[in-house]
């Protein structure tokens, strides 16, 4: 992105690089509005029911009806909410959600900002998510929103550490902390994906640990179930989320969505070869088409890991039942963290003696 | 434009630096400082320093500011109460403010800021957090120990304070419980008509 205003000019530079994130955000929020359909349609077949499906063919147009609900709905503040941390909560919560999203590169050199700390970028701004929850439960001025925004901030704390040292295996095994340079690390099939890390053979158990524990605290991480104790349905209501009605409930509930979908892009790109297929295709057939049809190829590989990873989380949601506060916290303190703990030694262990970089 | 950002950077981080002061909620308080750390990584990105950045945005506002916010969230404690006899202060507050600030004039004077080679990334390294672990476990590695085992003491020591055995609660064996069969629990049996077990 860097180079469109050294190369354009500086005002077709800036036209350029604002005409991308405008893209990049539509074509999110687009494949967001099914994804959350998907969500709802997988949720309903585990249960054998039908799911949405009267808003347009199987239901497909559901989240825009459901979209112009929520805009046409009318916002109210309680009266002993602290208005402006209230309409902030929501608003801040969008932000970081798709803030988070200008790391992520979809395909080769398709990426809104590149950056040498990609990795790291996306774990704190992954990590600024509870701000909104704890702000909104706080600012409700109500009992029910402030225990699920306590329990929030205890619940992402505590697996951000886990995740944060799963970060750290795969950045020893790749050798950097760019993100491309993460997903080119597992260049030429699926079994160099660092699930498998075929080619590092020793680090296959440890890395098949290491992306089952990565799934388990993403879902803990975003509040899914079965770890929703935040806004947990049977006994707090609906958490934090109790006191929001219309356009920034939305705005929450996209700003969840949007960070589910990012867990799953980052399982993606640390664990699943990113926009690499699983077959190498020979230079001379790729050669035969023009970058940008590649680039779509890779795009594609890159939306199905995605989809794939989104319809586990759907899929856990219908059939794992909800874990106790307690249950909760003994998984990530006593046994994710000494795992992961141990796994970084190993790794870095192996990635020194047998030499994997220079 | 870089000149730009950080004047825009430097008025947000003074004003909600001042702001965390003047606040009479004590979770704006908070909230406050944590803009300000926010804008103080933004900074250190303008200076080239991202690695540092991120690390001040997961270590400071991801984890420990949020621990604030918890706790001063749960404090009841009525502030303006508190913040009654806090005018007797001012004279302290003003002595530790002003010897910070000629410190920093000082410091400033004797070497010129950005001439100085601890301010620029080391020549010959691709990226900052190389150049910082360069450092850090070859000149410095033994105080990158010792400040290891300190945390490790506070740590061991946070947990000692608070672990007290406690006979009169019931505490759970999760290993007991999953490991727990229909055997150990129930029995088969058979009642005959009219007698009871």
């Amino acid at each position: 992105m860097s180079g469109l205003i050294e190369n354009n000019g500086l005002l077709l530079g800036w036209l350029l690089v604002i005409g991308q994130i405008l893209l990049f955000t539509i074509v999110l929020l687009l494949s967001l509005a099914f994804l959350l359909l998907m969500d709802r349609k997988v949720w309903a077949g585990v249960m054998m029911r039908k799911g949405p499906n009267v808003v347009g063919p199987f239901g497909l147009f559901q989240s825009f009806a459901d979209f112009g609900k929520f805009l046409l709905k009318e916002i109210i503040i309680p009266a002993g909410a602290n208005k402006t941390v209230f309409l902030l909560a929501p608003i801040l919560s969008l932000t970081l959600a798709f803030g988070a999203w200008a790391a992520i590169p979809v395909a080769p050199g398709w990426v809104v900002a590149d950056l040498n700390v990609g990795i790291l970028y996306l774990f704190a701004v992954s990590s600024l998510g509870v701000y909104g929850i704890i702000m909104g439960g706080w600012a409700s001025n109500s009992k029910y929103p402030f225990l699920g925004s306590l329990r929030s901030a205890a619940q992402m704390v505590s697996y951000e550490v886990s995740i944060g040292l799963i970060i750290v295996t795969v950045i020893l095994l790749a050798g950097s902390m760019n993100l491309s340079d993460i997903v080119n690390n597992q260049q030429g099939g699926f079994w160099t994906w660092h699930l498998f890390s075929f080619n590092h053979v020793l680090m296959f158990p440890i890395m098949v640990v290491m992306f089952v524990m990565f799934y388990i605290s993403a879902l803990a991480e975003t509040n899914r179930p079965p770890f929703d104790l935040p806004e947990a349905e049977s006994e707090l209501v609906a958490g934090y989320q109790v006191e929001y009605s219309s356009t920034p409930y939305l705005l929450f509930m996209i700003g969840e969505y949007l960070n589910i979908v990012l867990m799953c892009a980052m399982m993606a790109i640390l664990f699943l070869g990113g926009w690499h297929g699983p077959v190498a295709l020979g230079s001379e057939f790729v050669g035969l088409f023009p970058a940008w049809i590649v680039n779509l190829g890779h795009l594609a590989w890159f939306m199905a890991k995605v989809v794939f990873i989104f319809f586990l989380f759907a899929l856990t949601k219908a059939v794992v039942p909800r874990y106790r506060y307690d249950q909760l916290m003994r998984l990530g303190w006593k046994i994710f963290l000494p795992t992961a703990l141990v796994c970084v030694v190993l790794v870095g262990g192996y990635v020194v003696y047998a030499g994997v970089q220079s | 434009m870089e000149l730009i950002a950080f004047y825009i950077f430097s008025v947000i981080v003074t004003v909600s630096a001042v702001a965390v002061i003047v606040a009479r909620n004590p979770v704006h308080s908070v909230l406050w400082l944590i803009l300000s750390f926010f804008t103080a990584a933004g900074m250190l990105v303008l200076i080239g320093a991202e690695f540092l950045a991120m690390l001040l945005v997961v270590v400071y506002v991801g984890a420990v500011a949020v621990l604030f916010l918890f706790v001063v969230m749960m404090l009841d404690v009525d502030f303006v109460e508190l913040k009654q006899g806090s005018l007797k202060y001012w004279p302290f507050a003003v002595l530790v403010g002003i010897a910070f600030i000629a410190e920093i004039t000082l410091a400033g004077l004797s070497r010129e800021m950005g001439q100085n080679e601890l301010f620029n990334p080391m020549p010959g390294a691709a990226t900052n957090a190389e150049a910082i672990g360069a450092v850090l476990y070859t000149q410095y590695f033994l105080l990158f120990q010792l400040a290891g085992i300190i945390l490790l003491i506070a740590m061991i020591g946070a947990i000692v304070l608070t672990l007290r055995y406690r006979p009169d609660i019931q505490r759970q064996d999760i290993a007991g419980q999953t490991a727990r069969r229909r055997a150990d629990a129930t029995e088969a049996v058979s009642v005959e008509p009219n007698k009871g077990i």
